[in-house]
């Protein structure tokens, strides 16, 4: 009688403190919500709903993780570029992108996680970048695509991000945005230059604009009825249009874009509808997006090949630099 | 193709400043932390702009980087040395970055031609020194391996540093005094660094100031082809 009174008390006492905590749980939800719908920025000490974290890192990092990983189709052509300007601004550009990789994995950290841990997690194939530098750079011109298309979607895609819900991620995405635009402008001029250059040199650019047009179209991600975190993000306002929306408006924006580059777009069904006030375009090869995606693409394997080995060949640099901090740190505390 | 050139002192200074500029170019998306990532392209960053500066001075900046041959380049063979691991750059970088600042000070300090550039360099060279200096420090006092591996790379290029100070006609330095004070500083940190100074001769199979007079070791020439292809492939071409 005594232990079954016991646990009745017992499981009286954790019946309350749950309602309790449920209680408390949902007074923070509220004023999380509240937050959001008010346009306020959640920042790193505030509460927030486990998932609203874990979206956050899995996006935060898998920007990063593309900062790192898109390095590496552009380093392609440091040493080989045509002139010592272009050299200049493609290292200048290849630098920039290790920069926005270290801004990201900072955010990433204010939300309980540290950047070797998301490095883990990419070389082992647990987080992903984004699909666009499975491709490869075949050519000089390549470099001015990737400006003028990779970098115009991944701005279409950021700028809105700048009023993300979560205050370190918008506030990087600042950053980040000022130096892509700029990047996106390089690119231009980059291909204007060889389109208004030689036949050869025109020839060069129009292939790789045709090259890279597709895969930069599937940058914004699945179609919106495919697309699985898009309505919970939205509302939370981590993201602010829909995959479909900012496809759009990027191929709005590419299209006088390439006739003043004088260059054409490799999409025989891409017109203006005056009806919708935007362009028509053609289909996106869905099934290449998700086989890259999966692993398939042309450079998947070379670039987490190259990523996983500078790693490793570097661990005897990371272990000498944390040894040497221990000696002095020690030698300090000894003085 | 041959480029005429002006001043050989611009082209010796300019020919170092581009080779290491392109040598640390190629660690871009491999290096050990993002954190060097960031720093090599900024020194290779730097080294550049120094070297348009200068080949400038002596000719068309393309024409002299892109259509010389491998004998008219006038770089030391220090700096097109191929980047090996992280401590072979390192050791490289010790020995170019002291080399580079101790001269662009006293050529800051001077009247000649080089003055203006040298003012500006040497702020930036003084950041590469430093973070040379902090790496090899590093690498030396940190593990066992990175002390063996910083040892041996340091001990690999010492051959290539009696060239540093076959003097350069043109460039108006006390050659000597520049010498004693570059091995007192590298011998300063190599100390502090728990590493000995090499012992052995400083100045490989060639004569000393080899590189000047256009006599480059065997990975120079793979560099260049490798450096000029584009550019070689579309004469006349702007881009």
């Amino acid at each position: 009688m005594a232990t079954a009174a016991a646990h009745q008390t017992a499981r009286a006492d954790a019946d309350g403190t749950a309602d309790e905590a449920a209680r408390t749980a949902a007074a923070y939800e509220a004023v999380f919500d509240a937050a959001v719908a008010a346009d306020e920025r959640i920042e790193p000490r505030d509460w927030m709903p486990d998932a609203y974290r874990s979206t956050l890192v899995r996006q935060i990092a898998q920007h990063a993780h593309s900062e790192i990983i898109g390095m590496q189709p552009e380093a392609n052509w440091i040493t080989r570029a045509p002139s010592l300007r272009r050299k200049a601004i493609l290292m200048a550009k290849v630098q920039d992108e290790a920069g926005h990789g270290l801004y990201l994995y900072s955010a990433a950290e204010t939300l309980g996680t540290s950047r070797d841990e998301l490095l883990d997690k990419l070389h082992n194939g647990r987080q992903k970048y984004s699909s666009i530098f499975n491709y490869p750079t075949l050519t000089w011109a390549d470099v001015g695509a990737i400006g003028w298309l990779v970098d115009g979607a991944a701005i279409t895609n950021q700028v809105p991000l700048c009023r993300c819900s979560y205050g370190p991620y918008a506030r990087a995405m600042v950053r980040v945005c000022k130096e892509e635009s700029f990047h996106q402008r390089q690119g231009y001029e980059s291909l204007l230059a060889l389109s208004r250059g030689t036949p050869e040199q025109h020839e060069m650019a129009q292939d790789a604009v045709n090259r890279w047009w597709w895969p930069s179209l599937m940058m914004f991600g699945p179609p919106d009825d495919e697309s699985a975190h898009s309505a919970q993000s939205m509302a939370w306002k981590i993201k602010r249009h829909s995959n479909d929306e900012l496809r759009q408006r990027f191929v709005d924006i590419c299209v006088p874009q390439a006739e003043s580059l004088g260059l054409t777009l490799p999409d025989p069904e891409l017109r203006w509808n005056e009806e919708r006030g935007h362009h028509d375009f053609g289909a996106i090869d869905w099934t290449e997006f998700w086989e890259v995606l999966k692993g398939n693409g042309p450079c998947n394997e070379q670039r987490m090949t190259q990523r996983r080995q500078a790693h490793e060949e570097g661990a005897w640099v990371r272990e000498a630099a944390a040894a040497y901090a221990d000696k002095q740190a020690t030698g300090k505390a000894r003085a | 193709m041959t480029v005429t050139a002006g001043s050989p002192a611009a082209l010796a200074l300019g020919d170092d400043a581009l080779v290491l500029s392109h040598r640390l170019g190629e660690w871009a998306g491999r290096a050990p932390v993002l954190e060097e990532d960031v720093a090599l392209a900024n020194i290779a960053l730097d080294l550049l702009g120094q070297a348009r500066v200068l080949l400038s001075m002596a000719g068309d900046e393309d024409e002299l980087a892109y259509l010389r041959e491998e004998r008219a380049f006038r770089n030391l063979q220090l700096v097109e040395q191929p980047n090996g691991d992280f401590a072979h750059t390192i050791a490289r970088q010790l020995y170019f970055s002291t080399y580079q600042r101790l001269l662009y000070a006293e050529l800051a300090a001077g009247d000649g031609e080089f003055a203006p550039l040298a003012a500006k360099a040497v702020k930036e060279v003084a950041y590469h020194q430093d973070h040379a200096e902090h790496w090899t420090l590093r690498l030396g006092d940190g593990t066992a391996e990175s002390h063996e591996r910083m040892r041996r790379a340091c001990e690999a290029l010492w051959r290539y540093t009696g060239e540093m100070f076959q003097p350069v006609e043109g460039v108006d330095v006390d050659w000597p005094a520049l010498q004693g004070h570059w091995l007192a500083s590298v011998s300063a940190v190599l100390r502090r660094a728990t590493l000995d100074t090499p012992e052995g001769p400083r100045t490989g199979a060639w004569s000393a100031g080899a590189g000047r007079q256009g006599l480059h070791t065997e990975p120079f020439g793979r560099m260049l082809a490798e450096m000029q292809h584009l550019h070689r492939s579309h004469p006349g071409a702007s881009w």
